[in-house]
């Protein structure tokens, strides 16, 4: 008998092998992952559970516990009472402010940003690669380097202390990176895509918009999501290239947080926090995987 | 008339030459073949023809026009590639009409075009998806359609073939054929695929290095190939190359290295020119060519070979066997059977074989 060892058996091993699911494996594994799930997660839990408690409530010291009354007050006044200098018309501002940064630098950057990904990608121009080298020779440079003189550029065009100017300094910034997303991508492109939109009688602009663009949806959601998260979060350009009449969301929640007249509210701060952090939250939630791909997409691939 | 004129064109990428004066007339109507392993620089030729890369040397002419520094879409001619290259966000009809909205064409024109287009080509049920929804051979088929609707003088062929199965590519390739008989553009058309050259080609061109070795129709190309190489990539099953030497006597004949019970007589050969001194050279004889059993009785060169490997084919079967420790191999017809180790007798007629010089491999 060929297959002796197998007859003997009674029970032959046929379809897909059994898994204990209370293994030593399964328990190490899903042991650590939620233990570390929770050592990370615990402090957005103390700042919700903060923000809807009364003062007298947090002056009892318990930070775990859940709030005994649910008040949503903390919130109203960060958002419209809470006062940094001489302002009490809390973080409302700072979050228009933040919306009129971060809507145009986000356009802009991925506008110039894509065009010369494009051109970098598909036009092999003499000194395509010299100036693709310079570009991302700019991600290396530390933006200390660069603050002052981009202070004395901007007086000297007149935007200091103006949005229009701390747009432009996102642009710059955001420049080097996504240049390289989108070059990056674009090389992914069939290059007959390109020759045959060529034979078409497309130019550079028609190639751009009507071939290289609409494939290209899922790299401009990267852009956008690393762009709007990077420029909302941005607390160093916006407290140096603005007045605080136009201190974006993060400045203002800064001077909020770390007034040191008065009483410490710490709901007001908390809820005041997680109103600033709510937009790029949002637009992790929303796009989380994009994001991940996109992190991926700008950093591994050279 | 004249459709394509290459003169004298070369190309380098930096420091490598990919085509160095080449010279090549294509006539009106004509359908050109461009053959060779890969990096040959065939593809590049047609590159250059289309205007997808720019030429270091040299001057293409289309339709008596000089278009060497024109645009690929002002030199009137419609490139069909390997991977299609379809539009993957438009429709088909999409993808038909580019090149039209491009060049501002009228409404009704477009949709004359892209109906008369999609009816050639049978896609007309196609027209509103999206190239993702289409199978290979219906993509390829629109990427032919997207040169067929801007009404050119000439096509281009990128290894269309390439990339579709065994099946469909024999379909398409009769269905380009047709295309050409019914169209009669000019058509260049590259490929690696030597079975494709020889059905499709009025003439074919075989490259190597950037050079073109020969230009000629194919049966001229199958039957007398100017060199080794060129005779080693036409055909299939490869042709039997003989090590030996052509002894001047006064018949040419040849003696096989390791040894043949008789020195086959070559008098019927055409050499090009006479043999006056002993020459070492290659004897190659196409499998197909070669006779077994009774009907090698009366060739002219014939000898016994034992059988070592026997591959069917259907029609025909091949065997493999060795000659004065060289291989050897030759067809038979596909109902004969045959064992390993039985000793046949094969036979062959010089007229239909090619003598190569040993060293330059070029044909004597």
């Amino acid at each position: 008998m060929p297959n002796l060892s197998l007859t003997q058996n009674h029970e032959d091993p046929r379809g897909p092998k059994p898994r204990k699911i209370l293994s030593r494996r399964n328990i190490i594994l899903y042991g650590t992952l939620i233990f570390v799930a929770i050592y990370y997660l615990i402090p957005l839990y103390v700042m919700i559970v903060t923000s809807l408690k009364g003062m007298p409530e947090i002056r009892l010291g318990n930070i775990f516990s859940p709030p005994i009354e649910v008040t949503f007050e903390p919130w109203v006044k960060a958002w419209a009472q809470a006062c940094t200098g001489l302002n009490c018309d809390g973080l409302s501002r700072g979050f228009w402010n933040s919306v009129k940064i971060t809507i145009p630098s986000v356009f802009v950057s991925i506008a110039i940003a894509s065009i010369n990904g494009y051109a970098l990608a598909n036009w092999r121009f003499k000194g395509a690669n010299l100036f693709f080298t310079i570009l991302i020779f700019g991600a290396f440079i530390p933006y200390q380097i660069m603050i002052y003189p981009l202070v004395i550029l901007l007086r000297d065009l007149g935007l200091y202390t103006k949005l229009p100017g701390l747009i432009i300094i996102h642009t710059i910034f955001g420049m080097p990176i996504l240049t390289l997303l989108f070059r990056n991508y674009f090389t992914t492109i069939p290059e007959e895509l390109f020759k045959a939109a060529r034979v078409d009688g497309a130019g550079f602009w028609g190639i751009y918009f009507r071939v290289m663009m609409p494939m290209s949806l899922p790299i401009f959601a990267v852009a956008i999501v690393l762009q709007v998260t990077g420029i909302w979060n941005d607390f160093l350009f916006g407290v140096i290239y603005t007045k605080p009449a136009n201190y974006p969301m993060t400045v203002q929640l800064n001077n909020i947080v770390n007034s040191v007249q008065g009483v410490k509210e710490y709901n007001v701060n908390m809820a005041a926090t997680l109103l600033t952090g709510l937009v790029p939250l949002a637009i992790y939630f929303i796009s989380g995987k994009l994001f991940v791909r996109g992190i991926a997409a700008g950093a591994v691939k050279g | 008339m004249n459709s394509i004129e290459i003169k004298k064109l070369s190309l380098n990428f930096g420091e490598v030459v990919v085509l160095k004066d080449l010279n090549l007339t294509i006539e009106k109507g004509e359908f050109l073949v461009l053959l060779g392993a890969s990096g040959c620089g065939k593809s590049t030729l047609l590159n250059c023809v289309a205007g997808l890369l720019d030429v270091t040397d040299g001057q293409i002419f289309i339709n008596g026009q000089n278009v060497t520094w024109l645009e690929p879409s002002q030199r009137g001619i419609g490139m069909v590639f390997q991977s299609y290259a379809l539009y993957p966000q438009m429709t088909v009809k999409g993808n038909l009409s580019f090149s039209l909205k491009n060049a501002k064409l009228s409404k009704d024109e477009i949709e004359k075009r892209v109906q008369n287009a999609s009816e050639i080509l049978q896609i007309e049920d196609l027209l509103k998806r999206k190239p993702a929804a289409l199978s290979g051979g219906q993509r390829q088929r629109v990427a032919i359609g997207r040169a067929l609707v801007r009404d050119v003088e000439v096509f281009l062929f990128d290894e269309p073939l390439s990339n579709l199965d065994a099946k469909l590519r024999t379909d398409l390739r009769v269905e380009i054929k047709r295309l050409h008989q019914k169209l009669d553009n000019t058509m260049i058309y590259v490929t690696h695929d030597q079975i494709e050259a020889m059905t499709l080609a009025n003439r074919i061109a075989i490259m190597r290095d950037g050079l073109i070795l020969q230009l000629d129709n194919p049966k001229t190309i199958y039957n007398f190939p100017v060199n080794k190489y060129v005779a080693e990539f036409i055909g299939s099953p490869g042709m039997n190359f003989l090590k030996g030497a052509i002894l001047p006597n006064d018949k040419p004949t040849f003696k096989l290295d390791g040894g043949w019970c008789e020195s086959p007589d070559l008098s019927n050969y055409m050499f090009y020119e006479p043999i006056k001194t002993e020459t070492q050279a290659w004897l190659g004889i196409r499998p197909e060519n070669v006779v077994f059993g009774d009907d090698a009785k009366n060739m002219p060169v014939k000898f016994s070979l034992e059988v070592e490997v026997v591959e069917p084919m259907g029609a025909n079967t091949l065997v493999w066997s060795k000659m004065g420790g060289q291989e050897f191999r030759f067809m038979v017809d596909g109902n004969t059977t045959l064992s390993i180790g039985e000793r046949v007798t094969v036979g062959f007629d010089p007229v239909h074989s090619s003598v190569f010089d040993l060293d330059s491999e070029d044909r004597l």
